[in-house]
């Protein structure tokens, strides 16, 4: 019974050992979203256009209108370090056909333009969140962040961080093909 | 060339450790005089090599040397010189360089001063150091070599994040590497006493100031982290239960824990095997406090860049050195004597309550502190955080119990003590203290009776440590300069230490009780309240600095009658793009002002800037009673009982009594 006593530290640590182990195979930077499956927090944004008639594409939208196809939802931000790294993937992905819109978040409009008039404009649609309110229902950490919209209005997957080429071969455009067939 | 000198003594100190971890092993199994004395000079060359590889590194720095990876990555031309002869530890590799550099000077103290020591029980000791020099300098050298070689060399090197540059940074890692790293010897101690199978007031004694020269400047670093948080990253707060934050506190518990326990074996020959625990427990902490920090397992703002290869290997080390330690612990501890009996009323009972709450506590800190990584194991979908309301509702109540023990343990004779005779002793201290509770109370109201206990709670600590030093200087005859003279260091650190945590004490009261806080926009000329102040905005400017733009404002506080200018900026360093926050502080020993602005915002009556205001009544008094706390124990490693030889152990060698390992 005595010695059980002193054995007693080893076999605990032995339990902490195995769980530190485990622990180093997680990246603690990975924060998974609440969003998932969920539907699309509602949001109506105004746009950035300064002459939204002849640049509808500028205008804004609304969350109402995220329903029918699968679209990306994708949070940038004229001052952000890694926007224009993600940009040339963004600009493909809409080349291959697939939807990108596009928040800008806590941006001056005519920053955002200037933003769009010197890399090009990808987005299918934008829409400004100054403020950050849609953001914080978003649970945006940081730009630039995207969400993957199913037909039905839900999230479906968020990636933190810029998309890099080898995310959408790999991971992005496998599940937005996968999100197309679904009913 | 430096570069490549700093690399060649690096890996020369490898040998020579490795030589040492074998060695002296051998000659304390054999009796061999002469395997035990090269222990001692093998310790003096590896801290001699280590110093050449420090300084060789420190020089690249001074230099700015761009072509070695680690000093462009970490320096640049504008940084001033001692900021970047300070970036030489700001980063993971030049850090490991400091901690193996004071482990091996830790060894070399061990060679140098401890000719008392029992000539086998020392070549173990510097045996097992070496054993831990070993694989922290195979980690240096294979995972994170600092001398590593950049081409082509770039003309400027990247700039130390400007919250480093600060004197904090210059002082605080190398104080608690001495923390850390200094229970590396008590860890030595205890593998040492384990494989000897011989834990006596000797080796307690021996063993005590090395405890002491680990917890001193644990302490003090701990206490400057703490400070420098509160003036430096401008959000008030002295203490975040940050994941790292806890990691240097965890090792100070259990060193506490352990500078009492090691008494009682040094005293009365008991608790032998508890004292070895915690010996190891201590220095284990330190290594996953390490862990902590470089794996990446869990972010903190203290986190390094993280690389799960260097996490893999400090978690095969701690498992190697923890392991081992407590698996020797399992087979060895049993056998050991467990000394003299004592009464349930005595100075030995006190001391052991005292490390049972200690052990709690840090029990508590370490389930909040690795709860998110055990459960994101079970669960990945798991992710978690712990945060201060956890430890406020547990860490506090259970360390009441604790400091009120605190003033009662020094009133206790060994052995055996009497209930009524300790109440005597301690009836004007606890009459004051309780009737401080009561006036605090009326007089602040009962909703606050919490703080006032807190507060009543630090003065029954002063009290006691004034007690103690009462009970010392009054003799038979009354009060006598002679016995004040003679009262040794130990008194003294016991008194100091013990009063240190009854100033944090009444600080953490205060501030927890009484802080006021206020945040609002506001522009020149406007007046705002928080608590006893009463802030005027005078005046806001943009000023330029040497490398940052500024947005400076003035502001005029009123507190009591007294007035008194504050100036806080915003700093945006164009380089890189950083902000930094200076928040105006109005020091006073009742309490801090304390004015931060942010960013300009616009509210209903127009543009204005966001400003906090808080009033941090005491808030001094924390860092200042860990500054006692630290004074003690500096007072009591002064004691010349340590200086002079340890009591004489009957036996003396029996190399053939000792099982070979």
């Amino acid at each position: 019974m005595k010695r059980l006593i002193f054995i007693l530290p080893i076999i605990a640590f032995a339990g902490l050992a195995v769980f530190l182990g485990l622990g180093l195979t997680k990246d603690p930077k990975e924060l998974p979203s609440q969003l998932i499956d969920r539907p699309l927090p509602e949001f109506a944004l105004p746009g950035i256009a300064d002459t939204p008639e002849t640049q509808p594409e500028l205008a804004g939208f609304a969350s109402a209108s995220f329903k029918g196809e699968p679209r990306l939802l994708n949070i940038w931000a004229s001052w952000c370090a890694a926007c224009p790294q993600e940009h040339p993937v963004l600009e493909r992905i809409a080349a291959e056909g697939f939807p990108v819109y596009g928040i800008a978040w806590k941006d001056k409009p005519e920053d955002s333009r200037r933003w769009l008039a010197r890399y090009g404009n990808p987005y299918a649609g934008v829409a400004a969140d100054e403020q950050g309110r849609t953001a914080i229902d978003l649970g945006v950490t940081g730009v630039p962040e995207t969400f993957i919209i199913d037909k039905k209005g839900r999230v479906r997957f968020k990636q933190i961080g810029p998309i890099s080429p080898e995310v959408w071969e790999g991971q992005i455009r496998p599940l937005m093909q996968q999100l197309r067939a679904e009913a | 060339m430096l570069a490549e000198i700093g690399h060649f003594a690096l890996i020369l100190a490898l040998l020579v450790a490795a030589a040492q971890a074998v060695l002296p092993m051998l000659g304390a199994a054999r009796g061999d005089a002469a395997l035990m004395a090269f222990g001692r000079s093998a310790a003096g060359l590896q801290a001699a090599l280590i110093t050449i590889a420090f300084a060789c590194l420190m020089i690249l720095f001074g230099q700015a040397d761009f072509s070695v990876a680690l000093v462009a990555n970490h320096s640049a031309l504008s940084q001033p010189l001692p900021y970047r002869l300070a970036a030489t530890w700001g980063n993971h590799e030049g850090s490991m360089l400091l901690w193996v550099l004071v482990l091996a000077l830790y060894g070399a103290g061990i060679a140098r001063f401890g000719d008392n020591l029992r000539a086998t029980l020392q070549a173990r000791i510097l045996a097992v150091q070496a054993m831990i020099s070993v694989a922290f300098l195979a980690f240096a050298l294979f995972t994170s070599n600092p001398f590593a070689r950049l081409s082509p060399a770039p003309l400027d090197g990247a700039e130390l994040n400007p919250l480093l540059q600060d004197p904090g940074l210059v002082f605080h890692p190398p104080l608690l590497y001495l923390g850390y790293v200094g229970f590396s010897v008590t860890f030595s101690f205890a593998v040492a006493a384990l494989m000897e199978g011989r834990a006596d007031p000797a080796w307690a004694r021996w063993m005590r100031p090395w405890v002491l020269a680990a917890w001193v400047p644990l302490t003090c670093g701990i206490t400057l982290g703490s400070f420098w948080a509160y003036y430096e990253l401008g959000w008030g707060g002295w203490w975040f239960w940050d994941p790292v934050e806890n990691a240097s506190f965890m090792p100070w518990l259990l060193g506490t824990a352990l500078l009492h326990s090691a008494i009682v074996t040094e005293k009365r020959g008991a608790l032998a095997g508890w004292t070895i625990l915690l010996a190891i427990l201590a220095f284990s902490l330190s290594l996953i406090g390490t862990f902590l920090v470089r794996s990446g397992i869990l972010t903190s703002v203290h986190a390094f860049a993280v690389d799960p290869e260097r996490g893999v290997f400090i978690l095969a080390m701690i498992i190697g050195a923890t392991g081992t330690a407590l698996g020797l612990f399992a087979l060895r501890a049993p056998q050991m004597k467990s000394g003299a009996l004592f009464g349930s009323i005595s100075r030995e009972s006190g001391l052991t309550i005292n490390n049972l709450i200690l052990m709690a506590l840090t029990a508590v800190v370490f389930l909040g502190t690795f709860y998110p990584v055990i459960m994101e194991a079970v669960n990945p979908a798991n992710k978690i955080s712990v945060g201060p309301p956890y430890y406020n509702l547990v860490f506090a109540p259970l360390s009441v119990p604790l400091l009120l023990l605190v003033t009662v343990g020094p009133m206790l004779a060994w052995k055996r003590d009497e209930a009524a005779s300790v109440g005597r002793k301690l009836l004007i201290p606890a009459m004051l203290a309780l009737g401080l509770f009561a006036g605090l109370s009326l007089w602040l109201g009962l909703d606050k009776a919490a703080s006032a206990f807190g507060l009543a709670l630090g003065a029954w600590l002063i009290l006691g440590a004034g007690l103690v030093l009462g009970k010392r200087w009054w003799g038979a005859g009354g009060f006598s300069w002679r016995l004040v003279r003679t009262t040794p260091a130990a008194t003294v650190g016991l008194a100091l230490a013990h009063a240190g945590i009854g100033v944090t004490t009444a600080g953490i009261a205060a501030m927890s009780g009484f802080a006021a806080e206020t945040i609002l926009v506001m522009r020149p000329g406007e007046t705002a309240q928080a608590g006893p102040l009463a802030v005027t905005m005078v005046g806001a400017e943009e000023v330029p600095g040497p490398n940052y733009r500024a947005l400076r404002a003035r502001f005029a506080v009123q507190q009591g009658g007294g007035e008194r200018s504050l100036v806080s900026e915003r700093r945006l360093y164009t380089v890189s793009g950083n902000q930094t926050t200076e928040a105006g502080i109005g020091v006073s020993i009742a309490g801090n002002q304390y004015v931060a602005i942010g960013d300009v915002q616009s509210d209903g009556r127009g543009q204005g800037l966001v400003v906090r205001i808080y009033w941090h009544p005491l808030v001094g008094w924390i860092w200042f009673g860990g500054l006692l706390m630290a004074m003690g124990g500096a007072a009591s490693l002064s004691d010349r009982r340590f200086r002079i030889g340890a009591p004489q152990v009957r036996t003396g060698l029996a190399p053939a009594l000792v099982p070979a390992e």
